[in-house]
């Protein structure tokens, strides 16, 4: 059974990776299994963890889990066209809680925690800083301020406005090339897996 | 015979072992182990109800023992908890030596509390608390803890969120004024025509990718947002407009979303169900199946806007490859690259949000978008004087920022 379940591993990687040469009937059978397969195992995973395990396990002890309750019934409401209109309701509390509870954490960590990072002494406590980390300061307070001029949206980026803001866009795009460069890495790691699996698992072939 | 000389055997095995014993322990031996297991006990012991919490916790402090001197003589102080005053006491925490206080954050908000502190040096710890050092040491007590309204430590973001919010409601009255706000233009966003109008004349299809994320996720609504304006477009110039969702909160309001844009634009009929469909709830299946619309569908125009995660890579680079042009917009920073080498636009971070209000000139959308403006401008400014103020030593700006979590 075991070895089954290898081949059957085997059949689906090699399925898949044959997209990297073109569509083809291999690749569609894989992908169709692989949709068919993932979307079943949310239902039921779902199921178990949202409807059984949050719900009906907490059922008696919290009554507000009938409130979330009564909202998923009401989108429900979606397969009677005559009253569907009621099923916008759950998704304007979604919608609405969604950027209510956000808010402050949004605010905190994306505005003041960062603010805090970038006010610094440039020069080091008690003008203590090397060399390096001085260059460094001064590259985290000058590409925090052009990086936010280019964010700035109620002025034309022209002058030397606009200067900063092309500033701003090149901090930010060498900042994506060294991300780019370590995701690339990391996602190497997912290839080196697979083949693992290929030529260690399924065929012997490294140890 | 033999019961004889069981006795004096017994006689003499007892003597022995005595004078063994007298051998190993000096006469006052009990004296010596109950001073060395004792340390001077933790003064000023106080339990009060944690400030600043959503309840639950008690707040445990003393001054350490005077054998606390950092040489080893405390290892560490034992905290006990019991719900009266005369005990039983368990153990609900542990803290090394030189620190003076204790978050206990495992109580009932409707129980009453009484707390001890031992300080513990090697010998305690090995003998064991005793009950009548536990009745010799002080009790902190009754408290109860219960929750708070507001946590005053996070008063700033308070402040902050207010003035912010304040910016926003003005400019969005000023917008509804009818004042006219200026927004630069977008890149982006002004390929949206483009990229539509393309599709119509090639006949083809336009697919809408909003991202892996559930309606709970702000890059999701606005994604919704842009979702109307491009089914806005696609209704009147008539070209089909496909949403695959992995969501099925999403795909209920991308149906109401695109529907809604039909009907605004006075097509209400060219609206199907099937536009917006469900796919699969998994990350890679979902991109799997994008792929494999994509290559055999071929469309002419690809947006993906809302976050998107280890997939994005794989979607974007298959649309490249069929040629269709591509409109890419998310605040994830790490998809972004990925995104922006291969894609013919990119709505950056924040640009993703903006958009909404570039594209649909509502008052509301403007408004708040100048709003954060003012924002932003306020922090640029509190950055450079925070920066000049810390630089010479004038004063700590920065902790005007300080967040408490």
């Amino acid at each position: 059974m075991e070895h089954f379940g290898l081949w059957v591993g085997a059949f689906l990687t090699l399925g898949i990776y044959s997209f990297l040469y073109r569509d083809n009937a291999w690749y569609k059978l894989c992908e169709a299994i692989f949709i068919g397969i993932s979307a079943g195992y949310w239902v039921v995973i779902l199921f178990w963890d949202n409807f059984y395990g949050k719900f009906w396990i907490g059922r008696e002890e919290e009554p507000m889990l009938w409130v979330g309750a009564a909202l998923g019934v009401l989108m429900l409401c979606r397969l009677v066209p005559r009253i569907g209109w009621i099923s916008r309701w759950p998704l304007a509390f979604i919608v609405g809680a969604t950027a209510g509870l956000w808010m402050m954490n949004y605010f905190s960590s994306n505005i003041m925690a960062q603010v805090q990072s970038t006010i610094m002494p440039l020069l080091g406590e008690g003008y203590s800083a090397s060399f390096g980390e001085i260059v460094g300061n001064f590259v985290i307070a000058v590409g925090t301020f052009a990086g936010l001029i280019y964010f700035y949206f109620s002025k034309e980026h022209k002058g030397a406005f606009g200067a900063t803001a092309r500033l701003g866009i090149w901090v930010i795009m060498i900042t994506f090339g060294a991300s780019f460069g370590y995701t690339v890495m990391s996602r190497m790691s997912l290839l080196i897996g697979r083949i693992d699996f290929l030529l260690g698992d399924w065929l012997g072939l490294i140890q | 015979m033999c019961s004889l000389a069981l006795v004096v055997l017994i006689f003499i095995l007892t003597i022995g072992n005595a004078l063994a014993q007298e051998e190993v322990l000096p006469p006052d031996s009990t004296a010596v182990v109950e001073e060395a297991a004792y340390a001077q006990p933790v003064l000023n012991l106080q339990a009060e109800d944690k400030p600043n919490d959503a309840g639950g916790a008690v707040r445990v402090s003393w001054d350490v023992s005077t054998d606390d001197d950092g040489d080893g003589g405390i290892i560490g102080y034992t905290i006990y908890r019991g719900t009266a005053a005369a005990g039983p006491y368990e153990v609900v925490g542990q803290v090394p030596s030189g620190k003076s206080d204790f978050d206990d954050g495992n109580t009932a908000d409707s129980l009453t509390y009484y707390y001890k502190v031992i300080a513990m040096n090697d010998a305690l710890f090995s003998a064991g608390v005793t009950e009548v050092e536990m009745a010799l040491a002080t009790t902190a007590g009754p408290v109860q803890s219960s929750e708070q309204w507001f946590d005053f430590r996070r008063i700033n973001v308070f402040a902050g969120t207010l003035l912010l919010s304040f910016l926003i409601i003005f400019m969005i009255s000023r917008a509804k004024a009818g004042k006219k706000l200026f927004i630069r233009k977008i890149a982006g966003m002004e390929a949206v025509d483009e990229a539509v109008g393309r599709a119509t004349e090639m006949g083809k299809k336009i697919f809408y990718v909003p991202g892996i994320n559930d309606m709970d996720n702000v890059q999701t609504i606005a994604s919704m947002t842009i979702l109307g304006r491009v089914a806005e477009l696609a209704g009147q110039y008539d070209t089909w407009l496909e949403v695959p969702v992995c969501r099925s909160l999403v795909m209920v309001t991308a149906k109401e979303v695109v529907k809604e844009a039909y009907t605004k634009v006075g097509r209400p009929d060219s609206f199907q169900e099937n536009q917006v469909h469900y796919l699969t709830d998994d990350q890679f299946g979902y991109a799997a199946a994008i792929d494999g619309m994509v290559v055999r569908e071929k469309p002419a125009t690809i947006f993906y806007m809302g976050a998107f995660f280890a997939e994005s890579l794989i979607l974007a680079e298959t649309g490249n490859a069929t040629g269709a042009i591509q409109i890419a917009g998310t605040a994830m920073p790490s998809q972004l690259p990925f995104f922006v080498a291969s894609c013919d636009y990119t709505l950056i971070g924040e640009e993703l949000f903006a958009a909404s209000a570039y594209l649909s000139r509502e008052p509301k959308l403007l408004g708040s978008l100048k709003g954060q403006d003012m924002g932003k401008a306020i922090i640029l400014v509190s950055m450079v004087v925070g920066i000049i103020l810390e630089t010479f030593g004038i004063w700590e700006f920065s902790q005007l920022f300080s967040v408490i979590e």
